[in-house]
């Protein structure tokens, strides 16, 4: 039984990565799971100096789901490759860096940066919608999603994801857009941007008023995305939104992702990740699938 | 692999010790025992069977029976998910992570034990295991004194209510001048305008404090930075003035942090 693919030309053992943002730099759930299990750990966005975020309160649950408003709050890339670069490296993984940034400079230095470091692939955050500048600003207009791919790529010594965005009226554009400046591959999706009111406080549930959801009651929004992408692109997708269960990471796989992402389960259950690699063998298993390339895109 | 463990818990007792506000013992398996591991201070985070309501609800040890493995958490309904645990009886089971967080850290002399509101239950195991001269202070919002006859076995207990049906009228701090308690150092656990009393306190004093803080929590182990509070210094972690209430705290020296 083969669970190896290779995405956008690296080969991981298995298509399960973690969601960036739910999962640090894996130190704190390696008390959990093994991390030499999982295909890739992809990490907490990191800038290229220190960000401090928003104000509190940064998270609430909602039904099935949840807010955040973390504002990319990082280390810096200086203390990132001194420090959890090579945590990571003492596991059999891949790693794959979340970048982020305010203005397009700052998407390069921390890329190029990068290119010294022993990783395994970028993926480029355009899509955060917690932050003022930078994030999703990049991410709504396909002729800037074009650009900042283009540029990064310039500079890039690592295969390129574009993390895209849900918050927007195409998802095959933006995905058409990364591709043509030069992506290796597109994630998505991003947090749904929303907003809550505790009507008790007469006030916003997060400090920053609105929020990133994630958890199980967006999953459907993005596999429907995850679909329409691998419709329209070439290049490999990585898909996440919602996955809890290996059944729900089969979803994805069937809708054209090469690779998925566990992110808001982990907070339900830190064994997630691992429990859906078990679940994803199971269902080979149970259903004579050989190969996981059998079940990638098969649904069309 | 550190001591954090993934468990089920088995429920040994369950009881309504206040209006909303419930006592329940969690017994665990040999093999994830955290009672064996848990310090006064930690807190475990329990998950709820309903799957709409996904993140876990950290809640403090009030109480700690290494020789039984099990643990005692206090806490008040304050949601859908406390109520749902309130709703469980003996032998059924709740799925737990823990024991999470620092813990407070024992010194020798003379202490104050300072807890508010749901902020008493973790003053209790401190209680029990404080060597030394141990003075308790418990504010309450009205007459009813949930807890405190547990706490008199193991120290001198004073109380602060707000409407003043019982002890010092006011807070906590109107309590110990009151009383005219002193020590070598206060532990505290209650809501933000009590720990910002206590910090001021503690500094015109002169006294070391350690406060235990509270925030909404994601993943609760550390990873998701949600629940942070702001530090006096950059933190060595985060490297920005953030610190993670889960993981660096819950409990910190006051006058590390920003209040």
């Amino acid at each position: 039984m083969n669970l190896s693919v290779d995405f956008a030309g690296i080969q991981m053992k298995n298509p399960v990565t973690t969601a960036s943002g739910t999962f640090g730099s894996g130190a704190e759930y390696s008390e959990f799971v093994d991390l030499g299990a999982l295909g890739a750990v992809t990490t907490k966005g990191v800038a290229s100096v220190p960000w401090p975020g928003n104000k509190t309160p940064r998270i609430c649950e909602t039904y099935g789901g949840m807010l955040n408003a973390i504002g990319l709050q990082n280390p810096g890339i200086d203390l990132f490759a001194e420090r959890d670069i090579p945590f990571l490296r003492k596991y059999d993984t891949r790693i794959i860096v979340n970048v982020c940034g305010r203005t397009l400079e700052e998407y390069v230095e921390v890329v190029k940066r990068l290119a010294s470091e022993d990783v395994d692939l970028l993926e480029i955050n355009i899509s955060c919608p917690n932050v003022e500048a930078g994030g999703l600003a990049f991410g709504q207009d396909p002729k800037m999603v074009e650009n900042i791919t283009r540029r990064i790529k310039d500079v890039a010594k690592q295969p390129v994801i574009m993390k895209l965005s849900p918050n927007v009226t195409d998802i095959a554009l933006m995905a058409k857009a990364a591709e043509a400046g030069g992506a290796d591959a597109v994630s998505l999706i991003n947090t749904l941007t929303g907003m809550k009111i505790d009507i008790y406080r007469r006030t916003f549930a997060l400090a920053n008023k609105t929020g990133g959801m994630s958890g199980p009651a967006v999953k459907p929004v993005a596999v429907r995305m995850v679909y329409q992408t691998a419709q329209a692109v070439k290049i490999p997708v990585l898909g996440m939104g919602g996955i809890c269960t290996a059944e729900d990471a089969l979803e994805f796989i069937m809708a054209g992702a090469s690779m998925v992402a566990v992110g808001t389960a982990n907070f339900h259950n830190p064994t997630a990740t691992v429990d859906i690699i078990k679940g994803i063998e199971d269902f080979m298993r149970n259903n004579k699938v050989e190969d996981i390339q059998e079940l990638i895109g098969c649904v069309k | 692999m550190s001591d954090k463990k993934k468990s089920i818990a088995e429920v040994i007792s369950q009881k309504m010790v206040s209006e909303g506000i419930y006592s329940m013992w969690l017994s665990f398996p040999k093999e994830q025992d955290m009672a064996a591991i848990a310090v006064p201070g930690q807190f475990i985070s329990l998950y709820c069977q309903d799957g709409s309501r996904l993140l876990p609800r950290p809640i403090s040890i009030c109480e700690i029976d290494r020789e039984m493995g099990r643990l005692r958490i206090v806490y008040r309904v304050a949601g859908k998910g406390t109520e749902e645990f309130s709703r469980l009886a003996v032998g059924d089971t709740v799925a737990v992570v823990g024991p999470l967080g620092n813990g407070f850290q024992k010194k020798d002399g003379k202490s104050i034990l300072i807890g508010g509101g749901i902020g008493i239950p973790p003053m209790l195991e401190l209680a029990k295991s404080l060597e030394g001269e141990v003075s308790v202070v418990l504010g309450y919002r009205d007459g009813n004194l949930f807890l405190k006859e547990e706490f008199e076995p193991y120290a001198a207990v004073y109380v602060s209510t707000e409407d003043g049906s019982a002890g010092t009228k006011g807070n906590v701090i109107d309590a110990i001048q009151n009383e005219g308690l002193s020590a070598d150092q206060i532990y505290a656990c209650g809501p933000l305008p009590m720990l910002r009393g206590v910090k001021d306190y503690a500094a015109k004093n002169g006294i070391s404090a350690q406060i235990s803080m509270e925030e909404k929590m994601a993943c609760g182990v550390g990873a998701c930075l949600a629940c942070v509070c702001q530090s006096k210094e950059t933190d060595t972690h985060s490297n920005v003035n953030n610190k993670r209430v889960c993981k660096d705290g819950p409990v910190f020296d006051a006058q590390e942090i920003e209040l």
